[in-house]
């Protein structure tokens, strides 16, 4: 990098924030994905929105590309940056701004870390739904810049739910407010949506504004064991389709049981296909009602052993341990490439099957777990990256799956984003126009393509 | 370096907001996920051994939270301790301080004592109110000030100098126990493990504390000094082959977390025989809460736990001392705030590193404060030190005390300690 720039940048954030020695950046150019790594050319850790206007506005001028990333969780290769690139990294900007219990809001920086806004808000009552498995270090802004989803996805939805307002910091330094406390907005193009799941491809955000609601009263959070795999599946689309929504309905397979198990001691069992991981919450009358109601489906699906958690501290235990499922997975082998193929939830089993079949024919190890209610399933492979042959394999049997998801209606990512990893079955997925269109917006956003560069289109 | 230890890791982040330095710093370098990477970038090629890496390296406390937190198993603060020791060796080893004290004072105890005997000597004529008031350590180097900072009232006489070798069990002898007296708590916190002692005789243990053992080595490891380590082990392993015993007990979290290792060390068979034998107090206790629970008299007192890394993290004890407090009639019992995050004293880190060290203190004391307790219990001797002069500068207030002292005050007074 220009020295020149270095130093402009150096005096923006302060020295101690601009990193540039090459240990630094070496550990700057990866996130969770797996096989994918760059080296930046320096790494900024600003404290507020105006130095970001000033980082983005610089780096404009010299025509050095900006890649924001939060805690470095993605798994779609959204947060590495251009090799010679400016990593702009958010943490700093970690300020709860306000929780407007009047108007049920609560605006924040970028980089507060999920879980921290869920403490503060549950402590008052409320409630902000969307808890990703990383939601211990993942932060906001990578949250709304992935649209990323979570355990409570199917009655409560995704991040994309949430957003209401977002101050963003344009391509040229500027600042575009979209949305804000009102709940109706109608004036001009709808650009929250737009903003969100853009993986910082369109602007930055500085500050979000996102929906609260009450917090549920009570929940139950129950078990239930698999003897065959398929039942599980089948049990899934009964329950929806029973009308019942739990706030999660999570599926883990034998493979993943272990490797969770084998870390968090929760007394999973070791000896069946699947299990349901299932809580439903609200009114402690219309819950007892829905427990019931989920029991039986389950063991009309021929479930083994139905459990319910005694108290909140195995509910607890329970969903943490589900949480460490895609890390739990890597005990086994040493590279875990996780994908992230949605369906819609009828075809919850007909994909299960697709996974088992594509894993034997290309002879490889895959763990399934995910989000069965939201029909996201991540079928991880379990591989090891000296071993360039069953890469090829695990590619390959994704290949497969993904063909099928798309056939069935589905997607390739649910909510991990296109990033780098999944850019090449972007247009098999929207096809010649859906490109062309969101090119577009690109160009309309961003002319000089300086913002996070080479991801999504 | 076992290269598959490092590729294990798969940047998942879920260690992150467990690492104090990184959640002092945001900086991926002073991260579990950002040290493995830098040692895997070495052991390939991709990055040299710089002063700089190395000392990214030194800022992390091997406080091993991040191993309990990795659900694949990875153990980064281990492996940045293996890493530096490697390179130390690598280096032509020890320097003569570090040959001084590493080699020719820790191994033997009654040279370890009789270095001390002039700090004894400093405190006990008054010597030590005089220099602190005069100021005059503002005029030797900062890590000498911090040291005698740190340093509490010693014990007039180490305890392994006063004990004698085999204390009987009180009632029927229900087994015999062999008792690791850890240097430090010999040392400074006599006190805790005179209560250790005696919480086991009551429960019916012979407690056989052999003279001639020696430190457990875990300096050595700290100092990057392998054979000195080894050394150690094979003489423990042989002194404690030669008493009949169930449990080898330590009450020093340090000691138990490396007395639990020998047997990897590659030490053999006897070394692995020895490390299954070896188990903390508070487990030996926990096996009798029952009876214990019997024995206790009240205390109505407000009463917090801190884990120690050693103790938690490295060797996965949390249920038990928390059981046993609880078991004291009236206690009040209020779980910390993070109560396993490290305080900062790690080792000699707080010497070493005294500007990350404090502000990981502050915010240690910060859930102290808000906790409302009257008494902090911990278990480990670096604790107790780093703790200790953190409360007295700023929570004059709040008593600090191992897990044995105030159960052996509930076992033994009325009530000794007055009700806040
Ligand atoms: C163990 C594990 C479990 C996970 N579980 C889930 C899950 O259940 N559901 C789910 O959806 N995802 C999950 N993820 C994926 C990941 O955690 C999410 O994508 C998360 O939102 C990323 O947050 P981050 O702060 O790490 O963002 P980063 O990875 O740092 O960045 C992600 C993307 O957002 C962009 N970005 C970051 N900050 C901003 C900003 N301020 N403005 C604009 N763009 C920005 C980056 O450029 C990048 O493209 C999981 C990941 C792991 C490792
Ligand atoms: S050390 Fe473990 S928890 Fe941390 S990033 Fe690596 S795999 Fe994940
Ligand atoms: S041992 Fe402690 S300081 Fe070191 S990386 Fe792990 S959590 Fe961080």
């Amino acid at each position: 990098m220009d020295s020149s720039l270095l130093k402009e940048l150096q005096k923006i954030v302060g020295t101690e924030y601009a990193l540039s020695d090459r240990e630094s950046l070496a550990v700057y150019g990866y996130d969770s994905t797996p096989e994918l790594e760059s080296c930046p050319a320096a790494v900024l850790l600003p404290a507020h929105g105006e130095e970001v206007a000033t980082i983005v506005s610089r780096c404009a001028a010299a025509g050095v590309s900006v890649t924001v990333r939060g805690s470095g969780t993605n798994l779609s290769g959204g947060s590495i940056s251009h090799d010679g690139g400016v990593v702009v990294q958010t943490s700093r900007m970690n300020r709860i701004i306000e929780i407007d219990e009047e108007n049920l809001t609560a605006t924040v920086e970028p980089g507060v870390i999920t879980s921290a806004l869920h403490r503060q808000v549950e402590a008052r009552g409320l409630f902000y739904p969307p808890d990703p498995g990383s939601m211990h270090i993942s932060t906001m802004g990578g949250n709304v810049a992935e649209n990323s989803g979570g355990l409570r996805g199917l009655k409560y939805g995704v991040t994309a739910d949430y957003v209401m307002g977002l101050e963003t910091i344009l391509a040229n330094g500027d600042l575009l407010r979209t949305g804000g406390k009102v709940v109706k907005d109608v004036a001009g193009y709808n650009l929250n949506p737009l903003l969100v799941s853009s993986e910082g491809t369109l602007g930055i955000f500085t500050g979000i504004t996102v929906k609260l609601i009450p917090k549920p009263q009570a929940k139950i959070t129950m078990l239930a064991h698999f003897p065959a795999m398929s039942d599980a599946a089948l049990a899934v689309s009964a329950i929806i389709a029973a009308k019942v929504i739990p706030a999660t309905l999570e599926f883990l397979d034998k493979v993943t049981i272990k490797c969770v198990e084998d870390y968090a001691h929760v007394g999973l069992p070791l000896d069946v296909d699947a299990v349901l991981l299932i809580e439903v919450d609200g009114h402690p009358v219309v819950i007892a009602e829905e427990a019931a109601a989920v029991t039986e489906i389950c063991k009309k699906h021929r479930c083994s052993f139905f459990q319910t958690a005694k108290d909140d501290g195995e509910a607890l235990k329970l969903a943490t341990a589900r949480r460490t499922a895609l890390s739990a997975l890597a005990r086994l082998r040493p590279t875990t490439i996780l994908e992230d193929a949605t369906v819609p939830r009828s075809c919850i089993a007909a994909m299960l099957q697709v996974i088992q079949e594509a894993a034997k024919k290309y002879d490889v190890t895959i763990g399934t777990f995910g989000h069965a209610g939201d029909g996201n399933l991540h079928p991880t492979c379990l591989t090891d990256e000296r071993d360039p042959d069953e890469i090829k394999r695990a590619h390959q049997a994704f290949e497969v799956i993904f063909d099928a998801a798309i056939a069935m209606g589905g997607t390739i990512t649910g909510e991990h984003g296109v990033g780098l990893a999944k850019k090449k079955y972007l247009p098999r997925l929207v096809g010649e126009s859906g490109v062309r269109v969101m090119r577009g917006i690109k160009q309309a956003f961003d002319p000089q393509g300086i913002l996070n560069p080479g991801k999504v289109i | 370096m076992d290269e598959v230890k490092l590729i294990n890791c798969m940047r998942c982040g879920m260690c992150l907001p467990h690492c104090p330095t990184y959640r002092e710093t945001f900086l991926e370098t002073a991260s579990p996920r950002g040290r493995v990477a830098l040692i895997r970038k070495v052991t390939e090629g991709e990055l040299d051994q710089s002063e700089r890496l190395l000392e990214y390296l030194a800022l992390c406390l091997d406080c091993q939270a991040c191993a309990s937190a990795c659900p694949c198993g990875v153990n980064a603060g281990e492996l940045v301790a293996e890493f530096s020791c490697e390179g130390k060796a690598g280096q032509g080893g020890l320097n003569f301080m570090e040959d001084l004290i590493l080699r020719k004072l820790v191994p033997h105890p009654d040279r370890l004592e009789t270095s001390m005997a002039p700090l004894r000597l400093y405190q006990r004529t008054g010597l030590q109110k005089l220099v602190r008031h005069l100021g005059i350590l503002k005029m030797f180097p900062k890590p000498l000030a911090r040291m005698e900072g740190l340093l509490p009232a010693l014990p007039a006489r180490p305890l392994r100098q006063e004990i004698s070798e085999v204390t009987e069990a009180i009632g029927p002898e229900r087994g015999s126990i062999g008792f690791f007296l850890g240097c430090v708590m010999s040392l400074i916190f006599s006190d805790a493990s005179r209560a250790t002692i005696q919480l086991l005789s009551a429960l019916g243990y012979k407690v056989i504390t052999p003279k001639n053992q020696v430190c457990c080595g875990a300096p050595n490891m700290l100092g990057g000094d392998l054979a000195g380590l080894q050394e150690a082990a094979r003489t423990n392993v042989e002194i404690f082959a030669g008493y009949e015993v169930d449990f080898i007990v330590t009450d020093c979290g340090g000691c138990g977390a490396e007395l639990k290792k020998y047997g990897h060390h590659g030490a053999g068979e006897a070394a692995a025989e020895f490390s299954a034998r070896v188990r903390d107090i508070s487990e030996v206790l926990a096996l009798h809460a029952d009876e214990l629970a019997l024995l206790l008299q009240p205390l109505a007192l407000k009463v917090t736990y801190h884990d120690p890394c050693h103790i938690a993290h490295c060797q996965g004890i949390r249920r038990e001392p928390r059981q046993l407090l609880k078991l004291i009639p009236e206690l009040s019992y209020q779980e910390l705030e993070a109560a396993d995050a490290c305080c900062g004293s790690a080792g000699t880190y707080n010497i070493a590193r005294p500007e990350m060290s404090d502000r990981i203190l502050q915010r240690k004391l910060d859930t102290i404060a808000s906790s409302g307790a009257a008494v902090l219990v911990t278990s480990n001797p670096g604790c107790l030190l780093q703790l200790k002069k953190g409360l007295a500068e700023q929570l004059p207030n709040v008593r600090i005390l191992h897990l044995t002292e105030l159960l052996l005050q509930s076992l033994r007074a009325p009530v000794a300690l007055k009700p806040s």
